[in-house]
């Protein structure tokens, strides 16, 4: 298998999936002659021409619009949102018009297209350029929410939400684009809705997705070297959630933390917690506890962007907590 | 001098702006009676404008409205009673009664929604046109949305790419003359909407929306300047609604003078007087026309009034496509007719993408006068 890194992964599914159907093109700011603000789309523009590889002018609603109106008749647009902070400005296109065109059109109409681009914060970059938005579009019925963790399975969601029949957002990580990992040649699909177990434990769960997976894994090494099993469920799409594998996981630990890197209030993180105590209350041992970025917006000082995210020393600290041990 | 239009445009035009009418009176009727519900905007004075683009261009082209949509789909050809029985919120309704009054669609007449987004439409609009250029089909798109939605910021993003791209997309915005209370004046810098193509170096034009057959020629010209490759075209049609904004307003803001002036440019009764004085067409035939309309009304109200509310089943149904799940043809659900003009796209196999969007040469040259090297 090759090593890739998780903008190579994607970039060789959008090409395998442009070369398999011609209904499906690429649209956003500077994805063509650029080469793609995050080198996402390189090599493509040469490959598939300035009709499959469109640069866009800076109009995100604008561009937005055009590609749900081009799925409306069958194309099968993928939007590149340069970051998801910009898609703010894109958001009645995707909220009013993508996820509800089949409801109000009774079924008539379907819309399949993919908004992708990067997410979450770092890099210092303050509060316009460093914001963790999957919330926002779990939010919204009519809308599947996928957030890979892996260069693997990013390659396999994206192949996915290219061939869905519904609008899907693919939050990709900022910080990940440059990260290697083993990624099957070809045909590599990984499902929308399915949740990952990517280590096996036995005294408390992790919960998680995207970027905060690897502190996840940075805790779990620390901790399992105090003798504390983890067990960490990348939950990999956020809408649908897959409430079977989350409470599968609590019911064979007993514990869990869930870690989101967006904002406590309404996070996807509430939710995890919501299923947890409504449907395995018996089997917990301890209440749910949540590692969340801080309820603040983001700083451009580094000591003050660190402390407002997520990462292992605050994780391994939850865990204590549900475990009842010292320091928590 | 003899007319230059058949005696069968002109009663056909005619029997569209009629049937427009009366739909739309009965519409209101219905709404007093409570049988709808929501908003509920009325047409009623802007018919010449949907029946003279009809006319003009071909039924598969694609179309798209505001929420301002129950008549322009009946000119299409749409079922009256499945346009009413949606007003109703019924079973029978196009949408099933899950769209209502800002949602009307009917895909297999070509007529891609109401949306009760204010401008919304303009940019799905230039998408449905970029799809037809990228499949090299040569249909246009016609996408109708009022004076005030011009000053949203999806107006001026869209027009720029639709020239930029020449997308085959026909842009007729209805200037009535307000949005909701407030007349155009009191918002716009420039309340001639049309001038705002200049500045995006496109073909604008303004027309009388009130002269249905001054609408079917600049239409006409329009559509075939766009289906040759030219780019888009901003046509402003002046208009007048007679009635408020939507059921719920008594339209205060205007004087009663203003309507009964504008009141005198009805296009209905402006289309027959002209065809009975070029003898194309006798006042006993426009009789028999307005009949057969109003049986057709009625009976639309009663199909609405009889079709059952929808299965409390359907609240699960039609937010996402589950696998396998094909997809609804309502003509076939609700009338029993088979549906033969259900769009039917090429699959990505078949499909041969020759359209350069901005050919490398091009793009080269203009990196090198810039100094560029790539
Ligand atoms: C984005 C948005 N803002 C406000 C409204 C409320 N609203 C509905 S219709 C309307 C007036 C629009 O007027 P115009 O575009 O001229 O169309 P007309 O009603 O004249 O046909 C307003 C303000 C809305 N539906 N959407």
């Amino acid at each position: 298998m090759a090593e890739l890194m998780y903008r190579e992964a994607l970039n060789q599914a959008l090409a395998e999936e442009m070369e398999r159907d011609a209904n499906v093109f690429l649209i956003g700011e500077e994805v063509g002659r650029y080469q793609g603000a995050f080198k996402v789309s390189q090599g493509l523009l040469d490959k598939f021409g300035s009709a499959r590889i469109i640069d866009a002018p800076i109009s995100e609603l604008g561009f937005t619009g055009l590609g749900v109106g081009a799925a409306m008749v069958g194309l099968r647009p993928v939007v590149e949102m340069m970051t998801w902070n910009f898609a703010i400005l894109a958001m009645d296109q995707i909220v009013n018009n993508a996820a509800k065109l089949r409801h109000m059109s009774g079924g008539q109409l379907r819309c399949p297209i993919v908004f992708r681009g990067p997410g979450g914060a770092g890099g210092r970059l303050s509060s316009q350029h460093s914001q963790a938005l999957e919330a926002n579009y779990a939010h919204f019925p009519g809308l599947k929410v996928i957030a890979p963790a892996t260069p693997a399975d990013a390659k396999g969601l994206l192949k996915s939400a290219i061939r869905d029949e519904n609008p899907v957002i693919m939050i990709e990580g900022e910080r990940l684009y440059a990260l290697k990992g083993e990624v099957p040649e070809g045909e590599h699909i990984v499902p929308i809705g399915k949740a990952d177990v990517k280590r096996e434990g036995k005294d408390v769960s992790l919960i998680t997705w995207s970027r905060m997976y690897y502190f996840c894994e940075e805790a779990a090494k620390q901790l399992e070297a105090e003798g504390i099993s983890v067990e960490i469920l990348d939950l990999r799409t956020l809408r649908p959630l897959d409430e079977e594998a989350i409470l599968a996981t609590v019911r064979k630990t007993n514990r869990a933390v869930v870690v989101e890197e967006g904002w406590p209030l309404a996070g996807v993180g509430a939710q995890v917690v919501d299923i947890i105590q409504s449907k395995a209350f018996d089997d917990l041992d301890a209440p749910v506890v949540r590692v969340t970025g801080l309820d603040v917006n983001m700083s451009y000082a580094a000591n003050l962007e660190n402390a407002i995210q997520p990462d292992a020393p605050k994780i391994i600290a939850a865990v204590k907590k549900v475990l009842y041990r010292e320091g928590a | 001098m003899a007319s230059k239009y058949s005696k069968d445009l002109l009663l056909t035009m005619y029997r569209k702006m009629y049937l427009m009418r009366r739909f739309e009176e009965r519409a209101g009727q219905q709404y007093g009676l409570g049988k709808i519900a929501g908003f509920c905007h009325l047409y009623i004075g802007q018919e010449a404008v949907a029946a003279g683009v009809e006319e003009a261009i071909r039924p598969d082209d694609y179309m798209l409205s505001g929420y301002r949509d129950h008549a322009q789909p009946l000119a299409r050809g749409s079922d009256p009673g499945m346009v009413m029985a949606e007003l109703f919120g019924r079973t029978g309704g196009y949408s099933k009664g899950k769209g209502g009054s800002m949602h009307i669609f009917d895909i297999e007449n070509h007529f891609y929604g109401g949306y009760g987004i204010v401008g919304a439409q303009i940019g799905l609009a230039a998408g449905m046109a970029f799809a037809s250029r990228y499949r090299n089909e040569d249909r246009i798109t016609v996408c109708y949305f009022g004076d005030a939605a011009a000053n949203q910021g999806i107006f001026h993003e869209t027009l720029n790419m639709a020239v930029k791209w020449k997308l085959p997309v026909l842009y007729i915005c209805e200037n009535n003359r307000y949005g909701m209370g407030t007349a155009i004046a009191r918002t716009s810098a420039v309340p001639e909407i049309h001038k705002r193509g200049e500045g995006f170096g496109m073909r604008h034009e303004a027309v009388d929306g009130m002269d249905v057959l001054k609408m079917y020629e600049a239409v006409k010209d329009a559509a075939a300047y766009i289906r040759a490759g030219n780019g888009p075209v901003l046509m402003e049609a002046n208009t007048y609604r007679f009635r408020g904004h939507s059921m719920a307003d008594p339209a205060t803001y205007r004087t009663k003078q203003e309507v009964e002036d504008e009141r005198k440019n009805d296009p209905i009764p402006r289309l027959k007087d002209y065809a009975i004085k070029q003898k194309l067409a006798k006042e006993e035939e426009f009789d028999a026309i307005e009949e057969e309309v109003k049986a057709q009304v009625d009976a639309a109200v009663k199909f609405a009034d009889e079709s059952p509310e929808p299965d409390l089943a359907e609240l699960w149904k039609d937010t996402i496509v589950e696998e396998g799940e094909e997809d609804v043809r309502p003509r076939e659900r609700v009338l029993g007719q088979k549906v033969t003009k259900w769009p039917k796209y090429p699959s990505g196999q078949e499909l041969k993408v020759t359209w350069d969007l901005e050919p490398r040469e091009q793009a080269d040259k203009a990196d090198k006068a810039a100094g560029l090297k790539r």
